[in-house]
């Protein structure tokens, strides 16, 4: 299954419930204030948050009347369309031609980092790429472990230090490790992190500061692993990464799940964060890259 | 944005004064609000819409009472209903003579297994002796991540990668047995609710080992499909109670009051924080403030109580009602509080937080900025602790001199402690049943 197939059938199977009821709200019937209500309870049940459906109501509201529609299925189109052009406005992040390139996965707890490191570690490699993956949570119980295996399954070296050893220390040596072993690709885990939390925050600034030092213009990507069933609290944590260092894109994980993921669309919104790619299952295949208009039309159709 | 209900509400009732009775038009503007926090706050659309009917229906036409304004009177419905859907009551676990088994569950990374190993080490230290079976054979490195937390607080446990998950659960409570322990705690791995494979292993596992409690274990920062899984685990397995976890994080929660409406299951405990001592009671009040938005007051003079030295609070009691709070007593108080996190999560369990200054809120209390106070307060003159009112501009040059600071820190600081005084003047003491009862004052002192 290609890529975006494998996307969109995740989806789509996930959007049942989400997708059902907009069947019945765009099949037929005129567009009246009662259509836009459910439109709008329906972006909210997507996680999508009150003040960005309120938004693209309007929006759609105005192309509406500007475009003189009619009918509810013309709307839905309005929609699509608006959704796709809110998600596909930034430059989506590409891995800048640097040897090594330095890819760091962060985010809070539980989130999906080690095993989307995983999972980019398999893509690049498969593109004929050397790959190195740094076992960067020192801090939770088997967390290098883990990496560990997973680096074993998708046949790249792995950079680790004993448990508990310094985070920047570990990425400061990696990338010695990295300019000595000719690698082209770099990945760093990181240890989950709540974004309230200022010293753990401030770790991560310095392990930024420490990956640029020994490699000006490193990291060339970092990426922010959002689990996909968060509600409105991935906001605050976009913000909060971005203030320590500066993100690229986003992982949405576990989008095989119920969930829609709406909350990307308020931090595309608000941050110009775009999404790098999406997680679709626990195997070392399931990552597919974000496609702006797929994700809407899985959003609004079936 | 609607980080406070209790300011949104201020502003929509503000013109409301005193009347006999509850409108229609008063309650609607209110609605709205509560409307909007609820769903800012994640709880699932569906509860929000059945929860506002029900304020709704009871806020029409009720009586004001006379020492409430209308404002006020909606809150605490709102109050009421809330805690009334949270459950009145803490939650145990129920155990049975001889061996008892607790089941985790849930999706992936919700925190299943730091949980399992947190509850063993709570009922460690209430005297039982517990065992853990790691019952995850999937998820790299999960039996190992079990095996070092378990040792960690000198707990047993058992797993065998060799085996099928079901198979591990039924061995390990024999072996629980034959240990000597008294309750087994079996971690299982993360799984979505529409994976029929996974969620009929799950059922498989449960009808095995019959366990005494089958827990959910859900991530407090979940959006509004935290129903559908709690729905289909509680289908599933027919779940006898919720935990709660990164409760430490700024999410406001809205996720236990969607899984409680659908499952109808008590959250009994909530995890808030990595460390495996990091499990707390559930308190049903104090989330429904939290998520409400209006200020965790209980949590606060909890978290006060227990990082405060009590003499000292004794002491500092008495100075604040003598109004002799100082820069020496701010220097202690901030010493305390490092160990409470920063000043922002303070700031933020107290309902009139709102009001306070931006830079008092974000005020850090990381080794850094106590570090800077410390030295600025090292280099004032006694006089000049005691009151710092005689702080002149060439006396702030001198301390910024002296502690090698700016006079922006010395203004910042001597800004924050005022505004501080004025906070510690509100709360009075730690002393429980006075602060308490201040307390209850200052919540009914809701901004209206
Ligand atoms: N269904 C599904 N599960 C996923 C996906 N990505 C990760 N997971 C699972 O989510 C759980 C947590 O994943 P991890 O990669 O360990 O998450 P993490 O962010 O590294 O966690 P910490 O390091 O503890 O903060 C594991 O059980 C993974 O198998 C996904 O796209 N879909
Ligand atoms: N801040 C915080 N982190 C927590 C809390 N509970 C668990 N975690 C962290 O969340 C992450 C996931 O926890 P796990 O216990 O591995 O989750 P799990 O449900 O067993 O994950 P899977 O087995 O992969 O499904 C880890 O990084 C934990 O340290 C909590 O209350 N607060
Ligand atoms: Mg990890
Ligand atoms: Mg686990």
């Amino acid at each position: 299954m290609s890529l975006l197939n494998q996307f969109k059938t995740s989806l789509a199977r996930s959007k049942s419930g989400f997708v059902d009821r907009l069947g019945s709200l765009f099949g037929s019937g005129e567009i009246n204030d009662e259509f836009f209500e459910e439109l709008e309870e329906t972006l909210v049940s997507g996680d999508v948050g009150v003040q960005t459906s309120l938004k693209l109501v309007d929006q759609l509201r105005e192309a509406i009347g500007n475009q003189k529609v009619k009918e509810r299925e013309e709307a839905r189109k309005l929609l699509i369309q608006i959704i796709t052009d809110t998600m596909s406005s930034g430059e989506n992040s590409t891995l800048a031609d640097q040897k090594p390139a330095v890819i760091l996965l962060v985010g809070v707890n539980g989130s999906g980092k080690t095993t989307s490191a995983a999972k980019l570690a398999n893509l690049y490699r498969q593109q004929g790429k050397k790959v190195l993956l740094v076992a960067g949570d020192t801090f939770r119980a088997a967390a290098i472990e883990q990496l560990e295996i997973w680096s074993g399954r998708a046949g790249v070296d792995l950079i680790k230090q004993e448990p508990g050893s310094d985070p920047s220390a570990l990425f400061f040596d990696a990338m010695n490790a990295a300019k000595a072993r000719d690698a082209d690709v770099v990945i760093g885990d990181t240890a989950g992190r709540l974004h309230s939390k200022y010293n753990l925050m401030k770790e991560l600034n310095k392990i930024y500061r420490v990956v640029g030092r020994n490699l000006p213009g490193a990291p060339h990507q970092v990426l922010l692993v959002v689990d996909a069933t968060t509600g409105q609290n991935a906001v605050a944590q976009a913000r909060s990464f971005n203030e320590a260092l500066a993100l690229d894109g986003l992982i949405l994980a576990k989008l095989d799940g119920t969930a829609r993921g709406g909350i990307v669309i308020n931090i595309q919104d608000e941050l110009e964060i775009p999404v790098s790619y999406v997680g679709t299952g626990e195997k070392i295949e399931d990552l597919a890259p974000f496609n702006a208009a797929d994700f809407a039309h899985a959003l609004l159709e079936d | 944005m609607f980080s406070n209900l209790g300011e949104k509400l201020q502003n929509t009732l503000r013109r409301l004064k005193g009347k006999g009775k509850l409108n229609e038009k008063d309650v609607d503007a209110a609605m709205r609000e509560i409307r909007l926090a609820l769903l800012e706050a994640d709880v699932n659309f569906k509860v929000v819409k059945d929860f506002v009917a029900a304020v709704r229906e009871r806020a029409v036409g009720h009586e004001v009472m006379s020492s409430l304004t209308p404002g006020q009177q909606v809150v605490k419905i709102v109050n009421e209903e809330m805690t009334r859907l949270m459950g009145q009551d803490q939650s145990t676990l129920s155990f049975t003579r001889g061996q008892t088994s607790i089941m985790m569950v849930g999706l992936q990374g919700s925190g299943k297994t730091t949980t399992a190993v947190k509850l063993a080490s709570h009922l460690k230290r209430e005297g039982r002796s517990p065992f853990l079976v790691a019952a995850d054979i999937y998820r790299p490195g999960a039996v190992k991540q079990l095996e070092v937390l378990t040792e960690s607080i000198g707990v047993k446990s058992y797993s065998n990668l060799e085996e099928d998950p079901v198979k591990i659960c039924s061995e390990g409570l024999k072996m629980a047995e034959r240990e000597g322990c008294d309750v087994t705690i079996i971690d299982t791995a993360g799984r979505l609710h529409l994976d029929d494979e996974m969620m009929s292993e799950i059922t498989e596992i449960k009808n095995t080992i019959n366990p005494d409690e089958v827990l959910l274990v859900v991530d407090a920062m979940t959006g509004q499909d935290a129903v559908n899984a709690a729905s289909s685990f509680q289908e599933a397995l027919g779940l006898s109670g919720v935990i709660l976890t990164k409760l430490d994080g700024d999410t406001r929660g809205g996720a236990a009051l969607s899984v409680r409406a659908v499952t109808g299951c008590p959250v009994k405990y909530v995890g808030v924080g990595e460390k495996l001592d990091a499990l707390e009671p559930f308190y049903p009040d104090r989330m429904a403030s939290r998520i409400l938005g209006m200020g965790d007051v209980l949590s606060l003079i909890d978290k006060a109580e227990a990082s405060i030295d009590q003499d000292k609070a004794k002491e500092m009691e008495q100075k604040l009602r003598k109004q002799q709070f100082t820069l020496d007593d701010f220097k202690d108080q901030i010493a305390q509080l490092r160990g409470m996190g920063s000043l922002e999560e303070i700031m933020n369990m107290l309902p009139e937080a709102g009001n306070l200054p931006k830079e008092v809120k974000q005020m850090s209390m990381n080794e850094d900025n106590f570090k800077r106070v410390e030295a600025i307060i090292g280099s004032m003159t006694k006089g000049e602790r005691q009151n710092p009112a005689i702080l002149n501009s060439s006396r702030r040059r001198r301390i910024a001199m002296g502690s090698g600071t700016t006079v922006q820190d010395i203004n910042r600081l001597i800004n924050q402690f005022n505004q501080m005084q004025k906070m510690f003047k509100q709360m009075g003491g730690a002393d429980k049943k006075g602060a308490s009862k201040k307390m209850k004052k200052m919540k009914k002192r809701f901004p209206f």
